[in-house]
């Protein structure tokens, strides 16, 4: 096989495969696509807003940008919800608005290729099967990849006005 | 530089000579025209046409020319003015508008239009002064002899461009504009004199249209050289001449328009033009900037702002350290002074004069009046009132709905109005005025006013919620609701019932209200209460438990220590608070934000007085911080519409605060109440269907 064929079969696969950046929410790892990622930072100076859904922590200040931020953890119905130090905001991009994720940690950056993301069962109750592209596996490893697009617009988190206007 | 660039210009001056010849065709008294402004119509018309040409849209050219024609016979006085001909003369000052629009989105005219008004102004020109206008057999050809003669002169012309003074890089232009006029046959020269030879289809006057652009007019000279005489190396082949056989040796270069000498015909040269129209308006020099460009400077002072009050909170916590030093606290108050006045003065860029928004209404009341045969008059007040451009442009749908509106369904037909006892003639007012931080714009008319039990009895057959006891200000308000309509018959001015639901909605979006006050049979007054601007407001800071809010200072009347003698329990829940006679709803911010750790009890606390929406309001909170000026945050870009509160801000620490909707934390307070009384919550369901998405 020489070289050139050698390194498009790369590029191919490389085409394929998908980045994602890891979470921890509790003892669970979730993973949603690096692409809507815009960046990290940690929790402060959230204002509350009254009459919201109690996983809608309230809004904050980013560089002069109004962000709501949602905490993943309450809206999970996990049982540890803390704020301290280690707590950190993922800002994602999606649907045209900037929203910051309370997350329990950020562990790393993960490629996955087409074969190790597994079609996501039929879930419980909490996490509709409807937001999630799939299950990644990693060794021994696996991670719930979160399609926070579908997400974050969906009626129940109460981010977005329902008549999807702005 | 491609000749398009000059399109936008020229589009921008021809609409602006439209709206000036729209004007005068309003004012114009039919029984005794005033000559100043039969020619000032002209001169817009031809302005036009000359633009037109240039640019090649044929099709607006041709409608100008016919139009400027007719009116060159008004203006003669061999054309005696009809009011209808006025109607004919707007009609086309429309056509001639939409075919601007048409050629500005890079489409075809509408060709029937043209057709049918280039008819109806020939028709006017043939019954009144018994000739036609050099009337085109069909009118998707050469308008007229003068325009065959001239594109004939041009043919069989060459013209001989002199460029005198132009340096190399213009020259290159001028000289690739050239070639996109005509066919460049020799060219040669230097800086001092260049020569372009041209043949093609371009008359001089179009050629110095275009060159003016570039450069001043004493540096072009053009000289037209008979095509039998000169030719060096054309060929006449090239140019096959039209039919026309016109005497060329007659035809000079600024002859087509030789009935206007003083008139020039460059587009480039209608400044002095529009100032001799408007009788000498003062020459006012401005500069078109982009929109874009001053919202980004209007940001980016706001951004300043927050960082000045800022700085300002950490010099101030500095507290006695600072005290001594006087440098820094003059530094301080200087910068603070600066800032203030810098954001003032960006801020009036974007404030424009009411009077764009009325000058259209002229028009709007006269059509609408003609189509229901009513007699209408219109008075504007206040048209110097400013209000911010994003304002402005908004208003002016809103506004046209409820003059509509007003029209339609307020004044009555003349003969009922004199049954009445009322003067024939109705009258609509149209006010602007500064209140307090607010605009008030006013739709008033002498009308039938409002029947209070009709809209009752209208509303219950829709199906909507209402009482007999409701006040007279919440009946008005029914209008507004979706699909309903009181009028007997749908005309097609309005009576549809869509639209003033869509008012309202387009002025809450604008952060303002709607009031209306009417009296049967004396008429309705319409009233808009608007922001100045909607970037910046001056607020009043709060504080309530350990949490910050902004109280629109334009709705704060006062504030005081409730003392409890002056409370009052009224049936349950609801409190009432005397002050100087008068019982105020009490709103406990506190317990309709779910605050904690807040002061619960009244008489520890402060009520700040409030007014929406034409009622006050006692509202409870725990400290009074002082004023501000805020920057106003949208929440729904991020996130959506969160009840009670209206926008949010960012505070001197950088942190969030919310700014407060009086009106909307009295619904949410009502809200919470009936939803802790009652399961089933008629009055929550009713203020989701009012909160605008």
């Amino acid at each position: 096989m020489s070289q050139a064929s050698n390194e498009a079969v790369l590029a191919a696969a490389e085409a394929e495969n998908r980045e994602f950046l890891v979470f921890s929410l509790g003892d669970e790892e979730y993973a949603i696509d690096i692409l809507k990622v815009q960046e990290i930072r940690g929790y402060e100076n959230v204002t509350r807003i009254a009459n919201a859904p109690d996983f809608i922590k309230g809004v904050t200040n980013l560089r002069g940008v109004i962000v709501p931020i949602v905490d993943l953890r309450i809206k999970f119905h996990l049982e540890n919800v803390e704020y301290g130090g280690q707590t950190v905001v993922i800002v994602v991009n999606v649907a045209d608005r900037i929203v910051g994720i309370v997350v329990d940690g950020v562990s790393d950056v993960m490629t996955l290729t087409p074969e190790q993301i597994k079609p996501a069962p039929e879930f419980g109750v909490t996490l509709s099967s409807d937001f999630l592209s799939g299950l990644g596996s990693l060794d021994d490893r696996m991670l719930v990849l979160v399609d926070i697009d579908k997400l974050l617009t969906s009626e129940e988190m109460a981010l977005v006005d329902s008549t999807g206007n702005r | 530089m491609d000749i398009a660039d000059f399109f936008d210009t020229f589009f921008e001056e021809a609409e602006e000579l439209l709206a000036d010849m729209e004007q005068h065709l309003l004012e114009l008294d039919v029984d005794d025209p005033d000559s100043e402004q039969l020619n000032a119509i002209f001169r817009a018309a031809h302005s036009i046409k000359g633009g037109a040409g240039t640019f090649g849209f044929s099709v607006l050219q041709k409608t100008t020319h016919i139009f400027e024609n007719l009116l060159d016979h008004a203006r003669k006085g061999e054309l005696t003015l009809r009011a209808e001909h006025v109607d004919t003369f707007l009609e086309a000052k429309d056509i001639m508008h939409e075919q601007l629009d048409a050629y500005r989105n890079e489409e075809e005219p509408n060709q029937e239009a043209y057709e049918r008004i280039c008819h109806t102004l020939q028709q006017i020109a043939l019954e009144e002064i018994g000739k036609t206008l050099d009337a085109p057999a069909a009118p998707a050809k050469k308008a007229e002899p003068e325009e065959d003669k001239k594109a004939a002169a041009s043919n069989q012309h060459h013209l001989k461009v002199a460029l005198l003074n132009v340096g190399d890089k213009d020259r290159g232009l001028l000289v690739e504009e050239l070639e996109q006029l005509g066919d460049i046959q020799s060219q040669s020269g230097d800086e001092k004199r260049y020569e372009v030879t041209l043949t093609g289809g371009v008359s001089a006057d179009d050629i110095e249209a275009v060159m003016c652009f570039i450069i001043e007019p004493d540096q072009i000279e053009i000289t037209t050289v008979a095509a039998e005489a000169s030719a060096p190396g054309v060929a006449p082949a090239a140019e096959p001449a039209p039919s026309a056989p016109a005497p060329v040796a007659e035809e000079k270069p600024a002859a087509p328009v030789a009935e206007t000498p003083p008139v020039s015909k460059a587009p480039a040269s209608k400044k002095p033009e529009k100032a001799a129209a408007k009788k000498a308006a003062p020459e006012s020099s401005s500069i078109r900037v982009s929109v874009d460009k001053v919202d980004q400077i209007i940001n980016l002072v706001g951004e300043l702002i927050i960082t000045q009050s800022m700085l300002d909170q950490t010099v101030s916590d500095l507290g006695d350290q600072s005290v001594g030093n006087s440098s820094l606290q003059n530094g301080m108050s200087l910068l603070q002074r600066n800032a203030r006045d810098l954001q003032e003065a960006v801020m009036s860029i974007r404030m424009i004069p009411m009077e764009f928004v009325f000058s259209r209404f002229p028009r709007v009341v006269r059509d609408t009046a003609g189509k229901l045969g009513k007699e209408i008059e219109l008075v504007t007040e206040g048209k110097s009132t400013e209000l911010d451009k994003s304002l402005v442009e908004r208003i002016t749908d809103p506004l046209t709905h409820l003059v509509r509106n007003s029209l339609d369904h307020g004044i009555e037909m003349p003969d009922e109005r004199e049954a009445l006892g009322k003067p024939r003639t109705g009258k609509l007012v149209l006010s602007a005025r500064h209140q307090g931080g607010n605009i008030l714009i006013e739709v008033r008319d002498d009308g039938a006013g409002m029947d209070r039990d009709r809209l009752l009895a209208k509303a219950r057959e829709n199906g909507l919620n209402v009482s007999d006891t409701m006040s007279d200000e919440d009946v008005y308000q029914l209008i507004f609701a979706p699909g309903f309509s009181t009028a007997k018959e749908v005309t097609d001015v309005s009576g549809r019932g869509v639209g003033m639901d869509v008012v309202k909605r387009n002025i809450q979006g604008m952060g303002g209200r709607v009031e209306i006050q009417s009296k049967k049979g004396e008429g309705t007054n319409t009233r808009i209460v608007l922001p100045l601007t909607l970037a910046i407001l001056d607020g009043m800071s709060i504080k309530v438990g350990s949490e910050t809010f902004i109280l629109p200072l334009s709705t704060v009347l006062e504030s005081l220590q409730p003392a409890k003698g002056d409370m009052y329990a009224m049936a349950g829940d609801d409190v009432v608070l005397k002050v100087r006679d008068e019982y105020l709803p009490v709103i406990a911010i506190h317990e309709v934000l779910d605050v904690e750790n807040a002061i619960t009890d009244p008489t520890k606390s402060i009520a700040v007085i409030v007014q929406g929406e034409g009622r006050r309001y006692a509202m409870l909170v725990d400290e009074l911080i002082g004023q501000q000026q805020v920057v106003v945050k949208n929440l729904e870009d991020n996130y959506r519409k969160v009840p009670g509160v209206s926008a949010a801000t960012i505070l001197g620490d950088g942190s969030v605060a919310l700014i407060l909707d009086i009106t909307g934390l009295h619904r949410l307070s009502r809200a919470k109440k009936e939803a802790g009384k009652i399961a089933n919550q008629p009055h929550l369901s009713y203020y989701k269907e009012a909160e605008p998405s």
